[in-house]
């Protein structure tokens, strides 16, 4: 069967004028139980994390660890 | 990013520790403490500093058994009574008597527990009988503590190493086949003992919001410990006892009673009523939660705007910081002030796990499975109503026999074949140009089990989940398309989650009487018939592949339980009697 795109709007979110990602900081992806989070270089070239899957157990690891306070865990659309 | 990389490393090790939850670290210190010159290698699929089920930490321990509060004997019973009296005791006995001292260990690690004016610890009665509920007011250090004391004891730590698939070899265990997260490289590991803590089956049954992560379990934990067992020979117990829990409706996590229970609080019915005398997580309990929640009283709350306004800042101050944060975001977002709301709940969705209830990877009470050298701990193997605690102790138990254990024996040959076969597994979907994403084929297992195996079980819907589940492995093995090496640990959970499915509804049909409340609730089968099935159910790899049942006498009992006391968690409706359970009979 062939493949379509299907949108999703993410529960967490990143700021990415606080994220370090260019210093070299990866903790939220280092830490996160389901290894949805990654590093993606911005627009401007920098780097930031974000979210690039949508399997997410809204459980702040990420969040509580951020050197920075850069990351924000919502709750996923479906169950909030 | 995540692209599929070619690659097989291989190590030996002396004993090898799958999941670095909550069992697996504590297996791995006591194995090295018990026996400093074995190679001792912690394999993780997340990464050690923060998974499992206490990624964030926990509230307290719900069964410690305190000098003063309870003695192991009483606690044997009351677990035995909670689990209908199918339990095997002698587990139960060593944790209970184990698990004080592992309490004290905790402590010097750094875990505080509470303690009252006098010193004493300040245990809580949630319990139907005894008291065993002790909270812990750092409850958020426990990963940071126990990570402190891997790296002292210099533990070899492998993250994001998924096992696939354990290797067996001579009669016993050899090793295991793990697959890496983030590359999809092999790791072939050969160990003389192998430890299985990899958690409960957390992915079985989709939740009602219909988010395939938003699970009561921490949502890494897909039942790949059963799979692994299962594949490799060994007997798993009672699997038609699942779990099912009274969580925060949508939210999916506890509400909790348990915290907030000593304070005052309750489960009540819309009318603000009380409907059952105990809080304590038993199949009994979630009967007259269910039964109450299809009422015309339904649905259920936990209770607390009676409760003064500090007692209420107090419990949120707990219940919204350490063990799911989000609870506070979540209540924020729906406007569930506990001052003025009482809090709505719903049943779980159904899932595999002796942290709660009581099946699992049958168990010795010196954490041995029935493969030899093959040990399991934590919410995956059989001891009932394990909890946190249970995981830390069993996890020491199977630690310390290990330790012991490889002193004599070498590494079992192992079958070059089986590598070569769980590759080609492994990478199957990888090969095709399309075909059916693992998260779909997710989707559908989990609504098949939500649609036929979730309890009131029936015999035909029972059946016809099988022939859904056969079509689905049919696309599994040969349709499911991966295109990352992300999308491949979520294809070989897809597939553990499936072998669960398929156990979950063999075992059910296996067992043809009701017990354990809700757990086990056949329609056909009204009540308990002692005469047949008063025995543990064991399911093995059949030669066809498929599960295969049989029945195991329970253990004689070490503490012996009255008969007036046997149907104590039958008495929970408010204004039950017992004369009610004896006609059910
Ligand atoms: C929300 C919640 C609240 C709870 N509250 C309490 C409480 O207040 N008090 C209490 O006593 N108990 C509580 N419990 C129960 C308790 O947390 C568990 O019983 C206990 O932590 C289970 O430990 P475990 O080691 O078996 O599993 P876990 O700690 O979950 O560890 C399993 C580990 O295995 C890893 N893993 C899974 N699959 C693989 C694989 N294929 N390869 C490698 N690694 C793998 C996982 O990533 C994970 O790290 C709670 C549980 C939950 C979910
Ligand atoms: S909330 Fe948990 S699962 Fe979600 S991204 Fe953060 S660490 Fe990962
Ligand atoms: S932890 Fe914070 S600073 Fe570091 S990469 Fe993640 S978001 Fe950026």
């Amino acid at each position: 069967m062939p493949l379509a795109q299907t949108v999703t709007a993410v529960p967490v979110v990143v700021d990415d004028a606080k994220c370090i990602a260019d210093k070299g900081c990866t903790v939220c992806v280092d830490v996160c139980p389901l290894d949805v989070l990654r590093i993606a270089e911005t627009l401007d070239g920098r780097k930031t994390a974000y979210m690039a899957y949508d399997e997410c157990w809204y459980c702040m690891p990420c969040e509580a660890d951020c050197p920075t306070g850069a990351v924000k865990v919502n709750l996923p659309y479906l169950l909030k | 990013m995540d692209e599929i990389r070619d690659g097989m490393n291989r190590i030996d090790c002396d004993i090898l520790v799958i999941g670095g939850g909550t069992a697996g670290p504590m297996a791995a210190l006591k194995a090295k403490a018990r026996n400093p010159g074995a190679n001792v290698v912690l394999l993780e699929k997340a990464n050690v500093k923060r998974s499992g089920a206490i990624s964030m930490g926990m509230d307290g321990l719900n069964n410690a058994v305190i000098p003063g509060h309870a003695t192991p004997e009483q606690y044997v019973k009351e677990i035995t009574i909670a689990n209908d009296g199918i339990v095997d005791q002698a587990p139960v006995y060593r944790y209970a008597q184990n698990c004080y001292d592992i309490i004290q260990e905790l402590d010097r690690f750094g875990i505080r527990f509470q303690k009252d004016k006098n010193g004493e610890y300040d245990v809580k009665k949630v319990h139907h009988i005894g008291t065993y509920v002790l909270p812990m007011p750092n409850g958020e250090t426990v990963k940071k503590a126990l990570y402190r004391q891997l790296r002292k004891a210099r533990i070899n730590i492998s993250n994001r190493y998924m096992a696939t698939r354990l290797l067996t070899g001579e009669g016993r265990i050899a090793g295991a086949i793990c697959v890496n997260t983030r590359s999809a490289e092999f790791l072939v590991i050969r160990a003389k003992a192998v430890i299985l803590c990899l958690g409960a089956a957390g992915r079985l049954g989709l939740p009602a919001s219909g988010y395939l992560y938003g699970t009561y379990e921490n949502a890494t934990n897909s039942g790949d410990g059963y799979a692994l067992a299962y594949h490799a020979g060994a007997g798993l117990a009672n699997l038609e006892c699942y779990q099912i829990n009274p969580l925060i409706k949508d939210y999916n996590g506890p509400a909790c009673a348990y915290v907030a229970g000593p304070f005052g609080a309750y489960t009540a019915n819309a009318k603000g009523e009380r409907f059952i005398e105990c809080d304590y997580w038993s199949g009994q309990m979630m009967q007259e939660f269910y039964d109450e929640l299809v009422s015309g009283n339904g649905p259920v709350y936990l209770k607390l705007n009676h409760l003064a306004p500090e007692t209420i800042g107090e419990i949120e101050d707990i219940l919204h910081k350490v063990e799911r944060p989000t609870r506070g975001t979540f209540q924020a977002g729906r406007g569930t002030d506990y001052r003025q709301k009482m809090i709505e709940m719903h049943i779980s969705e159904i899932g595999f796990c002796s942290g709660h209830s009581a099946s699992g990877v049958f168990v010795d009470e010196d954490a041995r499975t029935t493969v030899t050298g093959l040990y399991a701990a934590g919410d995956m193997a059989s001891v009932p109503h394990n909890y946190m605690l249970g995981a830390f102790t069993n996890g020491a138990v199977a630690g310390e026999h290990a330790g012991d254990w490889i002193r004599d024996v070498d590494h079992a040959a192992i079958d070059e074949g089986a590598i070569e076969a769980e590759r080609r597994r492994v990478l199957a979907p990888t090969l095709r140009e399309d075909g059916i994403p693992p998260n779909q084929i997710e989707y559908k297992t989990r609504r098949m089990v939500n649609d036929y195996l979730q309890p009131p079980k029936v015999t035909s819907k029972m059946e016809l989940a099988q022939e859904r589940f056969a079509e689905i492995r049919e696309d599994l093995s040969s349709g499911m398309l991966v295109r990352n090496s992300h999308e491949l640990l979520r294809s070989l959970e897809a597939s553990s989650i499936l072998d669960c499915a398929d156990m979950a509804a063999a075992a059910s049909l296996f067992r043809t009487e009701s017990r354990w409340g809700l757990y086990h609730n056949r329609v056909e089968f009204e009540g308990r018939d002692n005469e047949n099935w008063f025995c543990h159910t064991l399911l093995t790899r059949g030669r066809d592949g498929m599960p295969t049942l049989r029945k195991q006498p329970v253990a004689p009992y070490v503490v012996e339980i009255d008969d007036t006391e046997k149907d104590a968690y039958y008495r929970q409706r408010v204004g039950s009697n017992a004369l009610k359970t004896v006609a059910a009979e």
